[in-house]
C-alpha cells in the first residue's frame, strides 16, 4: 500500500515541477490562442464597441481576407521580402564564416567582437540609428553617395520615396543585425570539421577553396539548412522593423507586411474578427515552415 | 535580437562536448588579403554603432553640418542631459526594470523546476512536453497580440507593466526552460545519486549539490530573460499606451516623434543609454556560456 502511494507520488513529481511553467504559458499564450481562434469566426462591428456580444460570422472573416486583393499583395510582399532578406543573410553569413577561417588570431578576435557587439544591439537602438543614417538631409548615407559623385542622392528620401527603397533599407537593417548569429554559428560548425579529413584531402592535392567548397560546406550542410529555416521564420515576422520604419516616414499602405497589416486591422481599426483570422493565417504559415525546423531538431538529437 | 540569441544560446547551452575546447588546430591558408578584408568588413559593420555613439556626443549644429563630422569637434554631454531630463525617461527606466525583474524572477524560477523535471525524470508525456516547448517558441508575436490585447483589456491590465510582464513571462519561459535543461543535463546525475546514498532526499540532493553547480546556468538564463524584456517592442507597443508608463524602447521611439524636428543628438544619446548595458551584459553571458560548455566537456 505505502509502496503504491510512493509510486504515484513519484509519477506526479515531474508534473508538479512542470506545473508553474505550464500555467504561465497557458495564461499568456494558450488562452489567447483559443480565444483568438473563436474570435476569427466572430464579427466585431460598431455595436460590439458599445458592449454588445460578438455575433457569429462563420467563415466570412476568412472569405473577406482571401478574396481581398490587398491581402494577397501583402502576403506576396511578405514572402518575397522574407526570401530575399533570408537568402542574402545566408549567403553573406557563409561568406563571412569562410573568411573567418582565413583570418589570423588578432583580426579574427576583432571580427568576432564586432559581430557580438552588433548582435547585442537592441532592435530599437539599431532602428533609430539607421533612420539617422538614411536621413534625407543630414544622413551619412546620402552624404557618402553624393561625395562619390552620385548627385542624384542629394536629399534622397529612402523611407518615404517608394516602397522599393523602403524595403531595401528594412532588408539592410535586418541583414546587418542578423548576420552575426549566422556567421558565428556557421564558423563554429566549420571549425569542427575533423582535421584528419582535411589532411587527407590536402595529400590528394585539394586547394583551400576546394576544401571549403567540396568538403567543409557539404559536411556542415545540416547546420546551414537549420539556420536557413530559422532565418526564414524570423524574416517572416518582422513587425518591429517594418512598423518603426513606417512611423519614420514609410507609406504604410504600400509597405505593410503581414505583421503590420494585422496591427492596423486589429488594434488601429478595431476589426478584431478579421484581424484574428489574419493572425491565424500567419500562425498556419509559420507552423508549416516550423514543422521542417522541428523535424530537423528531432533528427539532430535535440530530443534526447 | 533575442529570438536569434535564443538559437545560439540553445546550441551552446545544450551543445555536445565536442563543441567545446577541442585542440586548437593550425589551419593553413591564412592570407594577408583575407585579413585586410576582415578588418574592412569589421569597420563597415561597426559604422551604425559608431555613428550612434559619435552623434550622441555632438551638438545640434555639428549634427546638421555638412560634411558630417566623423568625430565630435566640440565634445558635449548635453544630449545625455536632455535624455536624462526628459520627463518620461525615468518612468520608462522604472517600467523596463520592473518588467525585466518580474520576467527574470518568475520565468527563471519556473524554468528551473521544469528543467529539473525534464532532465532528471523519465515519465510518460516527457517527449510531448519537449515538443510542446519547441512549438510554443515558434509562435510569432503577431499571431497572438490581438487576443492578448483583448484579454488584458478584459482583466483591467491594459496599460500596466504587470499585464505586460504576464505576457513576457509566458513568452520567454519555454526558451528559458529549454536552455536551463541544457545546463542541468551538463551536471552529472551521479553527484546527486551519491548524495542520496549519503542520506539526502532527492530534493535535498538537488538543492545542495546540483543547484550550486548550476549557478552559471542560472545567471545566463536570467540575463537572457532580462535582455528579452529590456529589448521587447511589439508587445509593449500593444499593451502600453503613450500616456501610461511605457518601457524604454517605446520611450525611445516617442522621444523621437514627440519633437517637431527630431532631436537626433538626444535620440542617439537615448539609444546609446539603452544599448550600452545590453552590450555589456551580452559579453558577460558569452563568457558564462563558454564556462558552461567547458563544464559539459569535462563531463563528456
Amino acid at each position: 500500500m505505502s509502496r503504491t502511494v510512493q509510486n504515484r507520488g513519484r509519477k506526479l513529481t515531474p508534473w508538479m515541477l512542470l506545473a508553474p511553467a505550464t500555467i504561465m504559458v497557458a495564461v499568456a499564450l494558450g488562452y489567447p490562442l483559443v480565444r483568438q481562434m473563436i474570435m476569427s469566426f466572430q464579427h466585431f462591428g460598431l455595436a460590439q464597441q458599445f458592449g454588445q456580444p460578438a455575433e457569429w460570422a462563420g467563415l466570412s472573416n476568412y472569405v473577406t481576407i482571401l478574396t481581398d486583393p490587398y491581402f494577397w499583395s501583402v502576403f506576396l510582399k511578405s514572402l518575397a521580402f522574407c526570401a530575399w532578406t533570408a537568402g542574402i543573410t545566408m549567403l553573406l553569413g557563409v561568406a563571412f564564416a569562410v573568411l573567418m577561417l582565413r583570418l589570423n588570431r588578432v583580426v579574427r578576435m576583432i571580427f568576432n567582437t564586432t559581430l557580438i557587439v552588433v548582435w547585442a544591439m537592441p532592435a530599437l537602438a539599431s532602428l533609430t540609428v539607421w533612420q539617422w543614417l538614411v536621413d534625407p538631409r543630414s544622413g551619412l548615407l546620402n552624404h557618402a553617395l553624393t561625395s562619390i559623385g552620385l548627385e542624384g542622392f542629394t536629399n534622397f528620401n529612402w523611407l518615404g520615396g517608394s516602397y522599393w527603397t523602403f524595403f531595401l533599407i528594412a532588408s539592410a537593417v535586418i541583414i546587418w543585425s542578423s548576420l552575426p548569429l549566422v556567421a558565428i554559428t556557421i564558423y563554429a560548425a566549420l571549425a569542427q570539421v575533423p582535421k584528419e579529413v582535411l589532411e587527407a584531402s590536402e595529400i590528394d592535392g585539394a586547394s583551400h577553396f576546394q576544401q571549403i567548397g567540396r568538403i567543409m560546406l557539404p559536411m556542415i550542410g545540416p547546420v546551414i539548412s537549420l539556420i536557413g529555416v530559422l532565418q526564414v521564420i524570423w524574416d517572416l515576422r518582422v513587425f518591429t522593423q517594418i512598423y518603426v520604419l513606417q512611423q519614420a516616414g514609410g507609406i504604410a499602405s504600400e509597405t505593410n507586411l503581414l505583421g503590420t497589416y494585422v496591427y492596423e486591422t486589429g488594434i488601429a481599426q478595431g476589426d478584431y474578427g478579421v484581424a484574428s483570422a489574419l493572425a491565424m493565417v500567419i500562425l498556419a504559415l509559420t507552423l508549416v515552415l516550423t514543422s521542417r525546423y522541428l523535424i530537423m531538431l528531432y533528427r539532430q538529437g535535440g530530443m534526447s | 535580437m533575442t529570438s536569434q540569441t535564443a538559437l545560439v544560446a540553445r546550441n551552446l547551452a545544450t551543445g555536445s562536448p565536442r563543441n567545446a575546447g577541442g585542440p586548437k588546430r593550425k589551419r593553413a591558408g591564412k592570407h594577408p588579403l583575407a585579413n585586410l578584408t576582415g578588418v574592412l568588413l569589421s569597420l563597415l559593420w561597426l559604422i551604425p554603432v559608431y555613428w550612434m555613439v559619435n552623434s550622441a556626443f555632438q551638438s545640434e549644429s555639428e549634427l546638421m553640418s555638412s560634411p558630417p563630422h566623423l568625430v565630435p569637434h566640440a565634445f558635449t554631454w548635453d544630449n545625455f542631459l536632455s535624455a536624462f531630463t526628459n520627463a518620461y525617461f525615468w518612468p520608462a527606466l522604472r517600467a523596463s526594470l520592473i518588467a525585466a525583474s518580474l520576467t527574470v524572477v518568475f520565468a527563471s524560477g519556473a524554468a528551473l523546476l521544469a528543467a529539473f523535471a525534464l532532465s532528471r525524470f523519465r515519465f510518460r508525456g516527457r517527449t510531448v512536453m519537449i515538443i510542446a516547448i519547441l512549438i510554443v517558441q515558434m509562435i510569432p508575436a503577431e499571431a497572438l497580440f490581438i487576443s492578448q490585447y483583448r484579454m488584458l483589456d478584459g482583466w483591467g491590465l491594459l496599460n500596466s507593466v504587470i499585464g505586460l510582464s504576464v505576457l513576457y513571462i509566458g513568452t520567454i519561459v519555454p526558451f528559458v526552460a529549454w536552455m536551463m535543461r541544457g545546463f542541468v543535463d551538463g551536471i552529472p546525475i551521479e553527484l546527486e545519486e551519491a548524495a542520496m546514498v549519503d542520506g539526502c532526499s532527492r530534493a535535498g540532493a538537488f538543492r545542495r549539490i546540483t543547484l550550486p553547480l548550476l549557478a552559471p546556468g542560472i545567471v545566463s538564463t536570467s540575463v537572457f530573460g532580462f535582455l528579452f524584456a529590456w529589448n521587447e517592442y511589439t508587445l509593449a507597443l500593444i499593451v502600453l499606451s503613450k500616456d501610461s508608463s511605457v518601457t524604454l524602447p517605446i520611450w525611445l521611439q516617442s522621444f523621437q516623434q514627440g519633437l517637431k524636428a527630431t532631436d537626433w543628438g538626444g535620440v542617439m544619446a537615448g539609444a546609446t543609454l539603452i544599448a550600452i548595458p545590453v552590450i555589456i551584459l551580452f559579453i558577460v553571458v558569452q563568457n558564462k556560456i563558454s564556462t558552461g560548455m567547458v563544464a559539459g566537456a569535462v563531463k563528456g
